[in-house]
């Protein structure tokens, strides 16, 4: 229970030592690359470097595993939901239109509208890694600082961090006073009806909001006592120090976005990389 | 003394917008560079009131009308603001947890000197300086979820030190310490005011953990007035502390007890300064020989038993290492130990909020491994530290009544079985008022009544006395004992060692998991062993047996109780 969310692990790996603007940005630039390119070549480029780089930061199959789950389940939903709601979104794209399978009506399978899901599943598939590593290899102290540097306004910033300073602390006050009110009584089964449930979740909501009051309470005295707001602009004590390894880490992905870039202007001329023609 | 007042108060009184009354009345005080002051008071007395005074809180964060003067470094606070004044009063909040604003130690250190944008290379030179100071420099890249109580204090004092403030103002310390902890904290403060001639206020209402060191001045405030303003041998040996409420220290209570007077010339204000004539210590003797010993029934059947359980929450991290021990049915006990130590964990089994790896649990003779959280519940009640995490329904009547309800009792029979229990709590003609308009001592005999209503044989209480003043500590005891009077088994979680003493006859030491004592309140707190592998302190009844050159000490504590218990309910 003691790391709970974010558990950032302290590990020795090159992504690791980055800092966590290095990090931030790099997670953007890339995101940006592979948002803006529909090429599948690009984007599996893009989609093994992610995966190199999971792999190099050491982080294990277990850690992510939630993760996984919940963006694959995503995203087969959404390949799901792109070709009912637009089966010939592929042909619109690319211009022709070869069918593999006919079903009713207007969802026909076409090796088009295949071919985009694809690429988009692939998108995704490559940039969600790369949050990840955002995630699980920066100090969230060092989250707060990052987000501060990016332009975001220190107390946002701050709040954000704080946010998760706090999380563990009313995910415990949450286990407590549901505990207790299960004691009580409370039925914590879903075969509750609804009415019940609303009831419930009252319950144990109203004494966290309480005591989340109060840690609020005693957090902002003792900010203001130590000057916080003060001047427009504050400085980080955990604030990482760029060194060579950043500048590496962020010529490689400026490197891939212009890639990216050019890939689009001199060769597919426009975003999408079309083999049908 | 010639030296202009550090502080300065002039016939100043402060009033809470929200207040219909004045919290401070007529407040004059001056205290000067150097000194080490405690302000001492019961709930209410506005001893925190004035804390905030000093370091700008007020009337900067919350808002009052302010009437007089009160200056500092010669400058009237409330033409400043709350940051200028943070440059010269650095406050420590009673509630290291709650403040600890970074993600790890040297964070939380550098914390104002980020607000005052100093460069990353001086913080952390800084940082390590001052870290040095409070003895936490190996912790510094340490999350606060790793860090002990105390740890997290010396954070905190770091955190306030580095601004080179001039006067260090504690707001209650000692409330979420450990005994042995919070001896250590009285130490820490006597240290840096050795050290850097800063002047130092202490706010607190244990007066005899405050006076483990020296102190140049008690202020002792009461309805919002000061009502004494002296040294604490010339306090000691006055009536203020009976008249206002004020625990005193237990050593002068057993002289008390022996018919000796206190006068200031017997230096009472610290037991290592306690000068007793061979007079004194030959009435202090004639009286333990007096005292009849109370004779201590252990035939009764057993409620509960904990066989051989052990625990983990995490595979490989074992909390509990096979806990074995017995409740007696009718008894009030009290389970100590260190924060962490496993004492919240057996309750959690018992209830069966957590589920035990090895081992099993009996009620009444019974193993209830197959019994849900709601069976429990009706067999063994537990009440939390904190009554605002139980609360959950607007109205005294509905908290009360919510158990019955959610177990389909009839309207009838849930009015009659609330109305009794809230009279057995002393809450009979508030029936009908909403919660929030209680008083925090109320609002936890609303969360024990609501545990009673299901007529549990035991109750489990976490810290029932945190945070209370001797008053409030008194009537929840004692409530709780008119509980136990009634038949129903007290288990009381604790590292209150006045509890310990006062109420629990028996007390169950747990220490890393392993049940390492369970014995008589005065055996355990007169085992030096004991005493310092649980984070307890030895009392200062024993320091005085020894003083009066008695033998057998733990026979003296136990005389104490006894003669305690037979005075208060003769």
């Amino acid at each position: 229970m003691r790391t709970g969310f974010f558990a950032a692990q302290k590990l020795d790996t090159p992504i690791h030592k980055l800092s966590g603007i290095t990090k931030l940005l790099c997670f953007l630039i890339l995101t940006g690359a592979v948002m803006f390119s529909y090429d599948l070549r690009v984007i599996l480029c893009v989609m093994v470097f992610s995966f190199i780089v999971l792999r190099i930061s050491k982080i294990t199959f277990s850690q992510i595993k939630l993760m996984v789950i919940y963006v694959v389940v995503f995203l087969a939903v959404n390949a799901l939901l792109t070709f009912l709601f637009s089966p010939a979104y592929g042909t619109e794209i690319y211009g022709t239109r070869h069918v593999i399978l006919e079903l009713f009506g207007k969802y026909d399978i076409t090796t088009e509208t295949l071919f985009f899901i694809i690429t988009k599943f692939t998108k995704y598939l490559s940039v969600i890694p790369l949050g990840m590593i955002f995630l699980l290899t920066t100090d969230p102290s060092e989250l707060a600082s990052s987000l501060n540097a990016i332009g975001v306004h220190y107390k946002i910033a701050f709040s954000f961090s704080l946010t998760l300073r706090y999380f563990p602390d009313i995910q415990r006050d949450y286990r407590d006073i549901s505990q207790s009110q299960q004691a009580r009584g409370l039925e914590m089964s879903n075969k509750a009806k609804i009415w019940d449930r609303f009831k419930r979740a009252l319950s144990i909501i109203l004494p966290l909001i309480l005591s989340t009051l109060d840690r609020i309470e005693t957090i902002t005295n003792a900010m203001d006592l130590r000057g916080f707001g003060k001047y427009k602009k504050r400085t980080w004590y955990s604030k990482r120090k760029m060194d060579r390894g950043d500048a590496v880490a962020l010529l490689i992905s400026v490197v891939l976005l212009l890639g990216t870039l050019i890939v689009s202007v001199f060769i597919n001329h426009g975003r999408f990389y079309n083999p049908f023609i | 003394m010639k030296t202009e007042p550090i502080i300065a108060f002039k016939d100043f009184s402060f009033q809470y917008f929200s207040q219909s009354e004045p919290t401070l009345h007529d407040i004059n005080l001056e205290i000067y560079p150097g000194e080490k002051i405690m302000i001492a008071g019961p709930s209410g007395s506005g001893k925190s009131t004035l804390g905030h005074c000093l370091n700008g809180l007020i009337p900067f964060s919350y808002k009052g009308e302010i009437k007089g003067s009160l200056k500092i470094n010669g400058q009237e606070t409330k033409d400043q603001d709350i940051f200028r004044l943070s440059k010269i009063i650095g406050t420590v909040l009673q509630d290291a947890d709650g403040q600890f604003v970074g993600l790890s130690v040297g964070e939380d250190i550098a914390f104002s000197m980020e607000n005052d944008r100093v460069p990353q290379e001086e913080m952390k030179e800084r940082v390590l300086k001052v870290s040095k100071m409070v003895d936490m420099d190996r912790w510094l890249t340490s999350s606060p979820y790793e860090l002990s109580g105390g740890q997290k204090q010396r954070t905190e004092l770091a955190g306030v030190m580095i601004d080179d403030v001039d006067v260090l103002l504690f707001d209650e310390p000692l409330a979420n310490l450990d005994p042995a902890t919070g001896k250590q904290a009285i130490e820490i403060i006597h240290d840096i005011h050795e050290e850097s001639h800063k002047t130092i206020i202490i706010i607190e209402h244990r007066l005899e953990d405050v006076l483990h060191r020296e102190i140049d001045r008690i202020i002792i405030l009461n309805d919002g007035r000061i009502i004494a303003d002296m040294n604490p041998h010339e306090l000691i040996s006055s009536n203020i502390l009976s008249e206002t409420g004020i625990r005193e220290p237990l050593y002068v209570t057993a002289l008390k007890y022996s018919g000796i007077s206190i006068s200031a010339k017997m230096y009472p204000g610290h037991i290592e300064t306690l000068n007793m004539s061979d007079s004194m210590k030959s009435a202090l003797v004639e009286w333990y020989k007096s005292v009849e010993f109370d004779n201590h029934d252990t035939s009764r059947s057993r409620v509960i038993e904990i066989d051989d359980v052990s625990f983990s929450y995490e595979k490989g991290k074992e909390v509990l290492h096979s806990a074995t021990f017995q409740i007696t049915e009718g008894e009030m006990l009290s389970l100590v130990g260190r924060n962490g130590a496993g004492k919240s964990t057996i309750a959690k089994l018992m209830c069966g909020f957590e589920k035990e790896n090895k081992g099993r649990i009996f009620y009444k003779g019974e193993d209830i491994a197959d019994k849900s959280i709601k069976e429990r519940a009706e067999r063994i009640g537990y009440v939390m530290q904190n009554p605002n995490q139980m609360l959950s329904q607007p109205m005294i009547f509905d908290e009360v009544a919510l158990g019955l309800k959610l177990r389909q009792i009839p309207e009838e029979e849930i009015e009659k079985r609330v109305k009794k229990v809230l009279i057995i709590c002393g809450l009979a003609p508030f029936i009908k008022w909403p919660v929030a308009a209680l008083s925090y001592g109320q609002k936890k005999r609303v969360t024990i009544a609501s545990i009673l209503i299901l007529n549990p044989k035991i109750i489990i209480l976490d810290e029932p006395t945190a945070g209370q003043d001797y008053k409030h500590y008194t009537e929840i005891m004692e409530f709780l004992r008119k509980i136990n009077a009634l038949g129903v088994t007290v288990l009381l979680i604790t590292h209150d060692m006045h509890l310990m003493l006062e109420y629990t006859p028996r007390s169950v030491v747990i220490t890393d998991g392993d049940i390492i004592c369970d014995e008589a309140a005065s055996v355990v707190l007169t085992s030096p062993d004991i005493i310092d592998r649980a984070n307890l302190r030895e009392t200062s009844l024993y320091t005085l047996a020894q003083i009066s050159g008695i033998e057998d000490e733990t026979a003296f504590v136990q005389c104490f109780i006894d003669y305690e218990r037979q005075v208060k309910h003769k």
